[in-house]
């Protein structure tokens, strides 16, 4: 009110003619380009499950795509917007898809540009679906459901694999290191979580098995939270498969690869498929007896790649444990600050279209060429990692190893 | 049909996990079975008691097993406090604003430590948090059965407790007679209160046993409230071996239920049960009208 009681005090021509002169004035002189008018800036909504069961994996997200923002605007900004910088409006999922929903809304209102959201697969589903009532362009930054690019949504982007992909790849790498072993593994138990990503993942993973000529003798399904994993463990003993297959998030993981431990389970690998835990540093450091020989298939960087070296130690130096979460919220930003480069503007049709033609180098990524189909990365694949000698190792593909699988466990 | 080798290590796993539903039961049964308050607040009152093992242990190191001497006594002092400051004087003797009131107290409770500590669950790692103990070929955890051992000698304290202490007769008294019991001179408001407060360092001594092997979040009691109810009217009101009866029958069944039918359903049973109790045998196994 105050601010309108001064203005009008104020005849609006003398101050377009002094502000006008002056502003003349500054740009023949040639001013430092820091006191022009600065370009606006771009508005991307992190909306990460920052609190809840699976508040550790949102607060990974936040902190790569905060880190992929601090680093672009270092770098100069969205240059083709005279420098624009990109500002970060943070958001709490608190891990269920409704509230995300809702932080789409608020930053919509709020005049967000552009939204990167929702690590699960069911917070993406949601997320992307409020987003898209606006148009607003949204990069899924985790979350792996085939669904969530395959409702038609125009303004829906992932650049890491869905678990369709994931699934056949797993069970392809899987069946060469079990055949290269002398085919040991002929059954296999799935122990999953109760969402979208592990109901989904086991599905794909019973269909795809047998293909290989390995039995699923038995789909455990359990809830999140999950504090007591003895029944299940009790059942996998009684099973003895040759695999244990768990998809599931990162607190259920550790309880039950410990759990399996203090039950003495006997089986000839533990086989995750997008493992909450099996591809995370912090799982290794705390708990390397029960990580030692776990195999995952999951996000991974490209272990031969300068760029991602430098990232992952850039991220250390920050305290910070460099899972999955982080560099693919990390190359979520990237994508999208390439297209609003690409755009020139914030103007969501071309953003989004943009976001469909995008060819990003992404060589830190085990990954081919980019290449948006309905708007999933083609060339986005997941690698097989294993814990040996207490270190996470990339076995699969052959071009990106940087170990030799063990299997069956020692 | 399961064989032995998974169905002894199931059943001995069910009846820790049924002592530490016991434990919660035991404060309930002294509350909701002896002085007739539905406390609502008990899952909550719970969850409190696990914020502070966990801050305890977190912020100062201080061992769960070693909060037994911390925790329970403030607890009590709660419950005091709840009993005299809030309950009494809103429910004003009446039963249905009795429950109104701790269902509130429930309320404010959680969505205060939904703001404060977030919704995060929180786990606290000790050195013995993954120990096991062999008994019969199962590798049992060794927190469950500390608390498994622990609710036996709670009951044995509250049963010494009502039976041979003056406090245990004012109790028994109020709980037959409020009015006989006032014209005896017993201080119905202080004994009221001291009984909810008992019932309250019961939650203490559940949280501190129980943190061990499970976790804190806002939300944790509701999971609690309903199978300590279930086990109050199975165990009959007001019975303390009731209650640890009770507590152990539906440890088991749900650790059965989980075997048999799965994961998700495994919790069916203890409902079953509940409806069952109430239909033919509405005073519990051990349960007489009070």
């Amino acid at each position: 009110m105050t601010d309108d009681k001064k203005s009008a005090g104020i005849v609006r021509r003398d101050f377009l003619k002094t502000t006008g002169a002056a502003a003349l004035g500054l740009g023949v002189t040639g001013f430092p380009a820091v006191l022009r008018a600065q370009p606006a800036s771009v508005k991307v909504g992190l909306i990460h499950p920052v609190s809840g069961f699976i508040a550790f994996s949102g607060n990974q997200c936040r902190e790569g795509a905060l880190m992929a923002i601090a680093d672009i605007n270092a770098a100069g900004g969205i240059k083709s917007m005279g420098g624009a910088q990109l500002e970060a409006m943070l958001g709490d999922s608190q891990g269920k898809p409704d509230i995300g929903a809702a932080e789409v809304a608020k930053m919509t209102e709020a005049g967000v540009n552009s939204i990167v959201a929702g690590y699960a697969s069911s917070i993406s589903l949601a997320t992307s679906q409020e987003a898209a009532k606006t148009n607003t362009p949204h990069v899924v930054d985790v979350g792996v459901s085939d669904k969530i690019v395959t409702r038609g949504l125009p303004n829906t982007f992932r650049f890491g694999p869905g678990y369709g992909k994931i699934a056949e790849f797993a069970v392809d790498n899987l069946d060469t290191i079990n055949k290269a072993a002398g085919s040991p593994a002929k059954t296999a138990m799935i122990i999953h979580e109760e969402s979208l990503f592990g109901t989904g993942t086991a599905n794909l993973l019973s269909q795809k098995l047998p293909e290989k000529g390995i039995e699923v003798i038995e789909v455990i399904k359990h809830a999140n939270p999950t504090r007591d994993f003895t029944n299940i463990v009790l059942q996998i003993k009684a099973k003895k498969p040759d695999l244990i297959i768990p998809a599931n998030y990162y607190n259920e993981y550790v309880l039950l690869a410990r759990t399996m431990r203090q039950q003495r389970v006997e089986a000839k690998g533990i086989y995750s498929v997008l493992g909450g835990a099996a591809s995370n540093y912090k799982f290794v450091k705390e708990f390397p007896e029960a990580a030692e020989y776990i195999m995952d298939c999951n996000h991974w960087f490209n272990p031969k790649s300068d760029v991602a070296l430098q990232r992952k130690a850039a991220a250390e130096a920050k305290g910070l444990v460099y899972t999955y979460e982080v560099f693919l919220a990390y190359n979520a930003v990237l994508g999208l600050a390439d297209a609003f480069e690409r755009a020139g503007s914030t103007d969501k049709d071309a953003v989004n279209e943009a976001l469909s033609t995008s060819t990003m180098d992404m060589s830190y990524m085990p990954y081919g060429p980019t290449k948006m189909e309905g708007g999933q990365n083609q060339g986005a694949q997941p690698v097989n990692t294993q814990v040996l000698n207490g270190d996470i190792e990339v076995i699969f593909p052959k071009e990106f190893a940087s170990a030799d699988a063990v299997f069956p466990m020692k | 049909m399961p064989d032995l080798a998974i169905l002894i290590p199931s059943v001995l796993n069910g009846l820790t996990t049924g002592a530490l539903y016991a434990l919660v039961a035991l404060g309930l049964t002294l509350i909701y079975g002896v002085l007739h308050i539905i406390n609502f607040a008990h899952g909550a009152l719970l969850m409190i008691g696990l914020y502070a093992v966990y801050f305890l242990n977190v912020q100062f190191g201080v061992d769960p097993y070693v909060s037994l001497l911390i925790v329970p006594p403030l607890m009590f002092a709660l419950g005091y406090a709840l009993q005299r400051g809030i309950i009494t004087r809103a429910g004003h003797g009446r039963d249905e604003n009795i429950l109104l009131v701790t269902l509130g107290l429930s309320i404010v409770i959680e969505n205060l430590s939904l703001f404060v500590f977030k919704s995060d669950t929180r786990v606290i790692d000790t050195p013995y948090s993954f120990e096991v103990v062999e008994i019969l070929g199962a590798f049992l955890p060794l927190p469950k059965v500390i608390a498994f051992v622990g609710a036996f000698v709670t009951a044995g304290i509250l049963w010494v407790l009502m039976s041979r202490t003056d406090l245990g007769k004012a109790i028994r008294a109020l709980a037959k007679e409020r009015k006989g019991a006032k014209l005896v001179g017993i201080n119905t408001e202080h004994v009221y209160a001291m009984s909810f407060g008992l019932g309250i360092a019961c939650l203490g001594v559940a949280a501190c046993l129980l943190l061990p092997s499970y976790y804190v979040s806002p939300q944790v009691g509701h999971g609690f409230v309903l199978i300590a109810f279930t086990i109050v009217v199975l165990g009959g009101m007001g019975s303390f071996v009731g209650a640890l009866i009770g507590g152990l029958i539906i440890g088991v069944v749900e650790a059965l239920g989980g075997l048999f039918l799965g994961e998700s359903l495994g919790q069916i049973g203890i409902f079953v049960i509940f409806i069952l109790v109430l239909i033919f045998r509405p005073t519990g196994l051990l349960g007489h009208k009070v």
